[in-house]
Formats: C-alpha cells, structure tokens, sequence
C-alpha cells in the first residue's frame, strides 16, 4: 500500500508533465483527466487494509495509528525525508482533493472539445491550417521551445516568473510543477495568436497546472515530515499563482495573483519559522513522533502555535488574514475557484488542526479565545459583507471567509465534539462551495456577466441550473440532512460546550448560520426569480456532461448531509 | 412495527425526492399521491405499535446525535393528521395546478415537506427534529415562491425562511445548550428534572417562530403569496403547529416558572391576531390570521401543561383550518377574483359544496358544538381552569376573549362571502377532482370530535358551565356581528352602505387590517439594521483591513524600498558617512546587549 501512497501524489505530477509535453495534440486534455483518475483510484484504495488505528509497539518503535506509512530517506541532515503517511484525517482531504482534480480536468477537457466544435462548425476553414504549425512545433522538443518564448518579454510579469523560479526547494521536490508552470509565459502567447483573452482557459496548460495543484496539495495531506510539509506548502503556491495569474479575469488576475502569492508567501514564511523551531526544539521532523510526544516543549509552545497558525490563519483564512480570499477567488478561472476553495483553503485549515495543534498543544489552548474571537467575528463580518455584494463569484469567495471561520472556531473550542466538527465542516465546505463555484461558473459563460443586478429569472430560462443552484445555496447555508449541517451546528455545540463567555461565541456562531441564509436568499432572488432579465434569456440549461462533472458533488453533499455517521467515525480514529 | 416506523419517514422522501427529477405529468402524478398515502398508512399501522427505535446518526465523541423515532399513540394521532392532510392537500392541487407547467416539482416539495413534517412528529432525538424542522422552513420557501409571475412571491417566501431561520437561531442554541448541560439529545433521555432556564425559553423562542406567533408573527400573513394548497398544508397540520408540537414534547423538562412567558405569548396573539382576523381585507388573510390565533391556542394549553389538550386542538384545527383554505381556494376561483373581500361575493346556490364546507368550517372554528373545534377549545379552557396557576389565570381569560373574536371574525367571513349577492365575475360549478378534498375534510371537521371521546390524547373532563361560557363567548361574538350587519343593511333611499361588520372595530380597524404594521415596521427595521451592519462591516474589512493593514504595509514597503534605495544613491562621502553610522549603531547594539546579559 505505500505504492499506492506514493502514487497518489505522482501520477498528477507525472499526468502534468504528460499534459504540458503533449499540449499540443487534441487528447492532452484527456491524459489529464486519465491522470487524475487515476490519481483518485490510488487515493480511493488507501483504506484496503489499513490498521487499527491503535499505536502498537514494535522493534523498539511505536508504529500504528497510521493506516499506512513509506518512508525514503532524501537529505539527512536536513530532517528532510521522502515520507508519506495516512489516517482517516488525511485521507478525506486527500480524496476529496483528487475528486476535484478529476472533476476540473473532465470540465476543462469537456470545455476544450465543446470549443473545438464550435470553431470547427463556424470557421472550419480557418482552424484546419492551425493544426499544421502545431504539429511541427511539437516536433522541436518543448523545454527549448519554451525557454526560447520565455525570453521573449511576452509581457510584463514574466521577469517576477523565472525569478521565482529559481527558488530550489521546489524544483527539488516535485518537479511536476515546474517545467509546467514556466512555459506558462511563453506557450499561450506563442500558440494564441490572435485568440480572443476569454477563450485562453481551454489550454491544456490549464489542465498541467491543475494537475500540479493537486500533485503538491495531496502531497502536503499525506506527508509525514515536517519539512516535506513545507516545501510541499510551498510548491501549491506557484502553479496557483501561474492559473490565476494566466487564466484568470483579464481586469483583475495580475493583480490578484500578485496578492495572493505575496500575502501566502508572508503567511508561510512565519509557518516555516515555526516548524523550524519545532523541530530544533524535538530533534525530529516526523509528524506522528512529535504528535505521540505531546508537541514541543511548554516554553515554546506558545511561539510555535503562534507563528503556525499566524501562517495557516493567512492560507484558512481566518478573519483578519483573507483578503486575498476574495480577490484571488473572483480573478480566478471556474477551476481555479474550485480547486482554491475546495483544496487550497484545507491546507490551511489541516495544518491548522493537525500541524499547529498537534505539534504545540497547549499553546493552541492557550491561544484558543483569540483564535476562537477572530473566528467569530470572521464569521459575521463575513455574513454582513455578503449581505451587499454586486457579484455572484465575489459573494461565494466571501461567504467561505465565513465557512471557514466556523472551522476555527470548532477547533479552537478544542473539545473532542469541536475538533470532529471542524474536520466535517472542512470537509463538507470542500463539496459546497466547489459546486457554487462550478455553477456560478457556469452561469457566468452563459451570460457573461455575474453581477447580480444584471441576472434574473434563471429558473424559468434553465430550470435545472436554477434547481442546481438552489440546492448549493441551501447546502452552503447549513441546511440540515445536507452536508454543510453537521460541522456547523456542531461548532455551536462545541462552543456552548465550553461555558461561560464561549456562549456568546456560540449565539454569535448560530447568528452566522442565519446571516447565510439571508445573503444567499438574496442571491437566489437576485438569480433564480423575477421576470427573465436579458442576460439570462435564451441560455442552455445543463448540458449532460455537466450534469455528470457535478453529480459527484451533489450526490457527495447529500450522502454526508443524511449519513454524517462513518466520517465522523474515520476523524475520530484520526492521529491528533 | 420499526420498518413501518421509518417508512412512515421515508415514503413520502423517496417520492419528493425522485419526484425533484420527474419532468413528466403522470408520473409526478403518481408519486405525488403515493408518498402521503404510504405515509398515512405507515402512521395507522404504526398506531396500534408505538413503535420506538434508535440508531446512531453521528457520533461527536461527548455525545451522540440519534436517528430516533418514538412515535407514541399521541404522536401517531398528529402524524395521521399530517399525512392525511398532505394527501387531501396533493389530490386538491393536481386539479387546482392542472395547467401549470410547474407541477412536477411543486408536487414533490410537497411531499418532501410532509415528510419533514412527519420527522418533526416522529424524532426523539433533537438534532435529528432538527432536520425535519428546518427541511420544513426550505420547503415552504421553495413552495411559497411557486408562482413566477407573481411580483411578490420570492420576497414572501424569503421572508418566511428568514423569520423562521431567525428563530432557529435561538433554537439551535437551546437544543445545543441543552443537549450539552443533559449530555444527549434524546427528548426520552433529558429525564424528568427542569432543564436550565436559558436553553428552554431560546426554544421557545424557535417555536414562536416556526408557529408565528407573537413578535414573529410577521411571516404569516405574506406567505399567502404560495398557491392555497400550500397555504392549507402550512396552516393545517405542518409547519405552524410544529412549533407548538415541539413544546409539548419537552413540556417535562419545562420549569414550571417558565410557564408564565408561554401563556403571555399566547394570550397577546390569541387575542391580537383575533382582532387583526376581524379587520383583514381578504378571504385568506382572515384565515391567516385566525391561523395565528388558533395556535395561540395550543401554545395557551401547553403554558397550563395540558399537551393533550395542545395536541387535540392541533388535531381538530388541522381538519377544519385545511378545509377552510381548500375551500377558500374554490370559493375564490369562482367569484373570479383575486380574493380581497370587497369582491369576492358569492350566493349560497352557486356552489352548495362550497357553501355547507365553508359553514361546517367556519362553525368548527367559532367552537359551535357538536364540531371538533368546540371539544378541542373547551378542553384548552378547562385545563387553564384546572391549572389554577397565574399562566392558567392569564390564558383563561384570553382564551375566553378570543373565542369572542373567533366567532366575530367566522361570522363577518360568513357573511361576507355568502350573503351579498353574487358578483360580476362569478362562475358556478366546483371541478370534481377538488370536491373529494372538500368532501373528506368536512367528513372530518365534523367527526374530529369523537376523538375526545375515543383519541389517545388525557384531556381534562367536560365542565358543562365552562361548556356554557364557551358558547355564550361564541354567540356574544356572533351578536356583534349579527347586530353590526342589521344596522348597515341596504335601504331604499341612498346609496348601498359599507356593510363590512369590521367597522365594530371603530378606527382602529385600518391598523389592525394592516397586522398593527408589525410587518411593514419589522421589514423596515430588519433592512435598516442590516444595511447599516453591512454598511460598516464592509468599511471595516475593505477599509480598514484590506485597503489600510494589508495594502497599506505593502505601500509602506514600497515606501521603505525607496527610501533605502535612495539612501544608496548617493556619492562616496555619503556612503562613508553611512557606514560609519551604522558601524557605530551596530557597535552600540553590541556593547549595550553583551553588558545587559
């Protein structure tokens, strides 16, 4: 099973570096897509024979609590090691991450031949030549193609590109994104040509980039080592950076990318001080041991949980470290959003329970009523934002500030109630929130516009994409029966758990739920009812391979939603 | 006896649920009537069982969540109300709908919606009520926003999941408070001792507004907006009385103390929603109103700790309160109008259906014996006379008021509708498919009272002299009327009067047609409140966060850059004059930390 382990973070990056070489024939897409599938077959198979879930003693060492485990030794000295580990904690995300990653590249893919026969049917013509070029420049070998465009200042960020591509960590650990992310610069421009901006996305570097986002992303879920962790960390960052930066909105990606990679950056550089001094402080850089050992020393504790979680705080978000949230989330293209919601903000949230909390317990408790005010008032600043967005995307960007700030304040409640709350929570938020941002997506290509003044009468023109939406919203706002439910009533329940002024965190907790409903109600008025606007008159309704990238999520938030039971019992084995 | 138990849930699910993907008439058909009727056969099977079964839902460590059911004869009884009502309400909209293009999904919400009603009914566990609870609040949003072109449905429907969320905000945190002070959830397992003060009256606060009843009574009224199906499965035996069901369920952990706040809350609506009944300006929201009121009844039983009497009234008001809106419904379609009072005129003779099921209605409801309604009202009043507390004192007295009122406001409906001659607009004849509904439903406002006699529920004994009190209220109420009628009746000589009875009320008459503006008042501040709350929440976190922290220590860096950059701009002499200064600051720092450790 530790192939499996090692497979399911190799083959997105070996399926990105297949994408990125073969980008130019018609079926990149759907080695990607094979890819991630098949990443999600290995990530599936995890639980087949996995252990107890008790620590066991054997040859001298404790072993156990993890279902699996690989370890390869990389760089000694630096406590680096290749080492991979799963429980129940990590697995879900880890799952959940490679069930995205296929959904994006289906959609990208679908996306692409959708395209491709819309521009065969109007212009036959004039895109059978563009296939001879293709053809012939494939033949000169990429890496050299794409160094030679790269030099060619294609446009004003690609100096800041290969200056953060010299950074070593990251080319040294997965290479997966690198040689994907660089020919970013070059290739689009190259191969473009006079294509208009908002048609950019079919690109199979988009599905590279994907790949690499969950190559790097499983990777930090499944790794045991503490510096492995970080570089993982790190390496989410770039291909992040590339798609927002590359595909996102024409008006607002550099300037989202810039943020959201700066403002990351600065939150991880705390997080690698704090690691670092963990590990000074254990002498060792394994996850687990230092979980079985309690965490660091007490006199540290507290800086270490402080400068951890100061750094996850800024990937979660927790209110006051989001605003790249938005920004980011609104730039990004329909699969960046899903991927940045559903995978990005869990890294936070996972290193916020397991690395931070786990390696400095008592400073987590000490810390636990700023973390757990900063939560609550996230969630209803975030409630109360939303409440008068214009624009539909922007409105899911923030409502997950909210989202999230439940997450953390579960957590920092610290009972056994609060933690499995917020690992549900985490969990159901990554199933919602990508199928708002799918659907919001969708609409969006639809009518070309998201604004919510310019929308209207969506459940008369497209029935089933009003339906959709209806149903995410009710999820996104805590419906009971569907998933979004039990990690947020449960946040309530840990708060009150704990008495006195946490009650208070506690009505204002419950206040958020309610302020959920009332901005999502307002985009559904806004979107699905009253008289048929102009944007949405005409458009397609849900086209059968939609239908089938969002059934999984749908059929996702509904199981946990009614059958919370068997989740709850994987957290509650999970090694924290 | 279990399985029946949960198919009593998951019939009418199965259907609402398939029935979300049923595009095509004769098949939402079906599934529309095989859900409820499942379900009404689960709840009479489940009758002679009292089934109770429980399996872990969800474990959170400290505690549990069950997926509990515990459905006692009394619940049995609420249930068989519930699905029957669904069934009338499904056979009366498959013709009331018969051209809308929308009726696949209607009929589904429906029957999800009852089955959210039965969870309520069944759960005995309260995470797990939860469910049903809040379903129910989707539901009606979904089902109250049907109408497309109706300009004021999405805002209705909004509006009624929002109140009722609002109050879930304070259920929530009761069930939460004390789910944690009695360590499980299970309504059979918080024992017998007063649960804390703080966690029953947030509950309480939940149930007025699932119920509407005073201060949240605001949603009600708009709801009528929803097609008049929906507005009888809401009022009759679904999502008001749920709030009021609930209450009965955790009446033993109740502090007796606590009491007094019910029976307040339920003598201000009883009587307030009694006078705004008398003045509405349309058919339905005169049953609206008296919807309000007629709750404000259970809540009165259950503030004198008589759940019995609470649950026989909800049984009772169920059948007489689902006829009156399917009949309204009727009556409306046939005077062709939209159904303000000014308008909708009717002869008796031009539906004798209509007619006897709209008397049979009101007279149930204005408590004349031998209709359930009478039975159902006399027993809340005995049990408040037996209580001989200060809530029994204070609902007493309102109840008896509010009987005056009921009678008042089913008379002056009475008249209205059926004795101003016939209108310009009207049709007669009442389509077949919905005269089952009528039929069955006057069949049971009529024999809902054996229930009294031979139902599940403990209920006080008969008193004959509040018997008679109760019907000199009843009759004093129709004298009013009967009186205000004869006076404006048409003379010769001038042009016809107003003969509306509301002017009894004097010139209070307009605020209480317009619910004491409590609607208009709640919506303006409501919106006020959270623009300024937005308003300020956007400042704070574009403002200050976001443009001032974040940007602003990205400008100052920027602004540090240049500075330092300029600082190396210059020539040799500057550079030696630098150095030196920072050799001398470094040397400082040194010498002045290496002395202080």
């Amino acid at each position: 099973m530790g192939v499996m382990l090692i497979l399911a973070a190799a083959l997105p990056a070996a399926g990105a570096l297949a994408v990125w070489r073969l980008r130019r024939r018609p079926y990149a897409h759907w080695i990607g897509a094979g890819a991630a599938a098949l990443a999600f077959a290995a990530v599936a198979m995890l639980p087949v024979g996995r252990g107890s879930g008790a620590w066991l003693v054997a040859d001298g060492e404790l072993t156990g609590a993890w279902w699996h485990q690989v370890s390869i030794e990389w760089a000694p000295s630096l406590h680096l090691e290749f080492s991979l580990a799963v429980d129940g904690v990590s697995w879900t995300l880890a799952l959940l991450t490679a069930l995205l990653g296929v959904l994006c590249c289906v959609h990208n893919a679908v996306g692409a031949e959708q395209r491709a026969a819309d521009l065969l049917g109007a212009d036959r013509a004039a895109s059978a030549p563009l296939q001879v070029p293709a053809g012939s420049f494939e033949t000169g070998g990429p890496s050299p193609a794409a160094r030679r465009v790269r030099g060619v200042p294609a446009d004003g960020a690609s100096g800041s590109a290969s200056g953060s591509l010299q950074e070593p960590p990251g080319s040294f650990e997965t290479g997966g994104p690198f040689p994907a992310a660089a020919p970013v610069h070059g290739v689009p421009s190259g191969a473009g040509g006079g294509e208009p901006e908002g048609d950019r996305w079919q690109s199979p570097i988009l599905t590279a980039l994907l790949l690499a986002v969950q190559a790097a992303s499983t990777l930090v879920f499944l790794t045991d080592n503490l510096v492995l962790f970080f570089i993982a960390f790190e390496a989410v960052l770039l291909p992040m950076w590339a798609i927002i930066h590359r595909y996102g909105d024409p008006a607002a990606r550099r300037r989202a990318a810039a943020k959201f990679a700066l403002f990351t950056v600065a939150g991880s550089l705390l997080m690698a001080t704090g690691l670092f001094i963990a590990i000074a402080d254990t002498g060792t850089a394994d996850l687990g041991a230092i979980l079985l050992h309690g965490g660091v020393g007490d006199d540290r504790s507290l800086l270490v949980f402080a400068l951890l979680a100061l750094g996850f705080a800024v990937k979660a978000p927790l209110w006051p470290f989001h605003s790249w949230l938005p920004d980011a989330h609104t730039a990004a293209p329909t699969v960046g959003s899903v991927l940045l919601a559903g995978v990005l903000l869990k890294l936070g949230t996972y290193g916020l329970i397991r690395v931070a909390g786990g390696l400095a317990p008592d400073g987590a408790a000490d810390a636990a009523p700023v973390l757990a005010a900063l939560a609550a008032l996230g969630i209803l600043v975030a409630g109360l934002v939303c409440l008068r967005l214009p624009e539909i995307k922007r409105l899911i960007a923030y409502s997950s500030v909210g989202h999230m700030g439940f997450v953390v304040l579960a957590f920092a409640a610290g009972t056994e109630a609060g933690v499995r709350a917020a690992l549900f929570g985490n969990l159901a938020h990554g199933l919602v929130t990508p199928l708002l941002f799918f659907l919001a997506g969708a609409l969006k290509a639809r009518t070309h516009t998201g604004s919510l003044g310019a929308l209207g009468g969506l459940r008369l023109a497209a029935p089933a994409l009003a339906g959709l939406l209806g149903f995410a919203a009710l999820a996104s706002l805590g419906l009971p029966g569907l998933a979004g439910f039990w990690g947020e009533a449960f946040t309530v329940y840990a708060a009150a758990e704990r008495g006195g002024a946490w009650l208070g965190l506690a009505a204002a907790a419950a206040f958020g739920a309610f302020l959920a409903a009332a901005y999502l109600l307002r985009m559904l008025r806004r979107v699905s009812h009253g008289p048929v606007a102009p944007a949405v008159y005409g458009i397609g309704d849900v086209s059968a391979a939609e239908a089938a990238v969002w059934a999984p999520l749908v059929a996702g938030t509904l199981l946990l939603g009614l059958v919370p039971g068997p989740l709850l019992a994987l957290f509650s084995e999970g090694l924290l | 006896m279990n399985a029946l138990a949960w198919l009593l849930i998951a019939a009418p699910a199965a259907a609402g649920l398939a029935g979300l993907l049923v595009r095509h008439r004769p098949a939402a058909l079906i599934l529309a009537y095989a859900g409820p009727a499942a379900a009404l056969a689960c709840a009479v099977g489940a009758a002679f069982g009292n089934p109770r079964t429980a399996y872990t839902l969800a474990d959170f460590g400290t505690v549990t969540v069950d997926a509990a059911l515990d459905l006692s004869p009394a619940a049995c009884a609420v249930a068989v109300a519930t699905a029957a009502v669904s069934l009338l309400v499904q056979l009366y909209s498959a013709a009331y709908l018969r051209d809308d293009p929308r009726y696949a999904p209607f009929a589904a919400q429906v029957n999800l919606f009852c089955a959210a009603m039965l969870l309520v009914v069944a759960a005995d566990d309260l995470v797990f009520l939860l469910v049903g609870w809040e379903v129910m609040g989707a539901c009606s949003y979904l089902l109250i926003a049907h109408y497309a072109k109706l300009p004021q449905a999405p805002g209705a429907a909004a509006k009624a999941f929002l109140v009722t969320r609002f109050g879930d905000v304070a259920f929530v945190l009761g069930v939460m408070i004390l789910g944690v002070s009695a360590g499980t959830f299970r309504i059979g397992g918080l024992g017998e001792a007063p649960a804390a003060g703080a966690a029953v009256l947030l509950i309480l606060f939940g149930c007025i507004g699932k119920s509407a009843q005073f201060p949240l009574q605001v949603w009600l009224p708009p709801a009528m907006a929803g097609p008049t199906p929906v507005s009888a499965l809401i009022h009759a035996a679904t999502m008001v009385a749920a709030g009021a069901y609930v209450l009965t369920r955790l009446l033993p952990v109740w502090p007796p103390r606590l009491l007094l706040v019910v029976a307040v809350t339920a003598a201000v609506t009883m009587v307030g929603a009694g006078l705004c009944a008398l003045a509405a300006r349309d058919v339905k929201g005169v049953l609206a109103w008296s919807t309000v009121s007629q709750v404000g009844f259970m809540f009165a039983a259950v503030a004198v700790a008589a759940p019995g009497a609470a649950l026989f009234h909800l049984v009772s008001h169920a059948a007489f309160k689902g006829l009156l809106f399917l009949t309204a419904g009727v009556v409306i379609a046939l005077a062709g109008t939209d159904g303000s009072l000014a308008g909708t005129r009717l002869r008796p003779g031009d539906s004798r259906l209509a007619f006897w099921a709209m008397t049979i209605g009101l007279a149930a409801m204005a408590g004349l014996p031998p209709l359930g309604g009478f039975y159902s009202k006399e027993a809340v009043l005995s049990a408040a006379y037996e209580a001989g507390t200060p809530a029994g004192v204070v609902v007493f007295w309102a109840g008896v008021g509010a009987s005056i009122l009921t009678a008042a406001y089913a008379a002056r409906l009475w008249l209205l509708v059926f004795w101003r001659g016939r209108g310009p607009a009207a049709r007669s004849a009442v389509p077949r498919a919905e005269s089952f509904s009528l039929w069955a439903l006057t069949i049971a406002t009529m024999g809902v009272g054996a229930v009294y006699y031979f139902g599940p529920f403990s209920l006080p004994a008969l008193h004959l002299d509040l018997m008679a009190l109760l019907l000199l209220a009843t009759l004093g109420g129709f004298a009013v009327i009967a009186d205000s009628w004869w006076r404006d009746r048409p003379r010769r000589t001038g042009a016809a009067p107003d003969r509306d009875p509301a002017r009894v009320l004097g010139r209070a008459r307009d605020a209480f047609a317009e619910g004491l503006y409590g609607e208009r008042l709640a919506a303006k501040a409501t919106r006020g409140a959270a623009a300024a709350a937005s308003a300020a929440a956007t400042a704070l976190d574009v403002r200050l966060v976001d443009r001032g922290a974040i940007e602003g220590s990205a400008r100052a860096t920027l602004a540090a850059a240049e500075g330092t950059a300029a600082g190396h701009r210059g020539g040799l002499v500057r550079y030696l004059r630098l150095s030196a200064a920072g050799t001398l600051v470094v040397a400082v720092v040194a010498i002045g930390v290496s002395l202080w450790s």
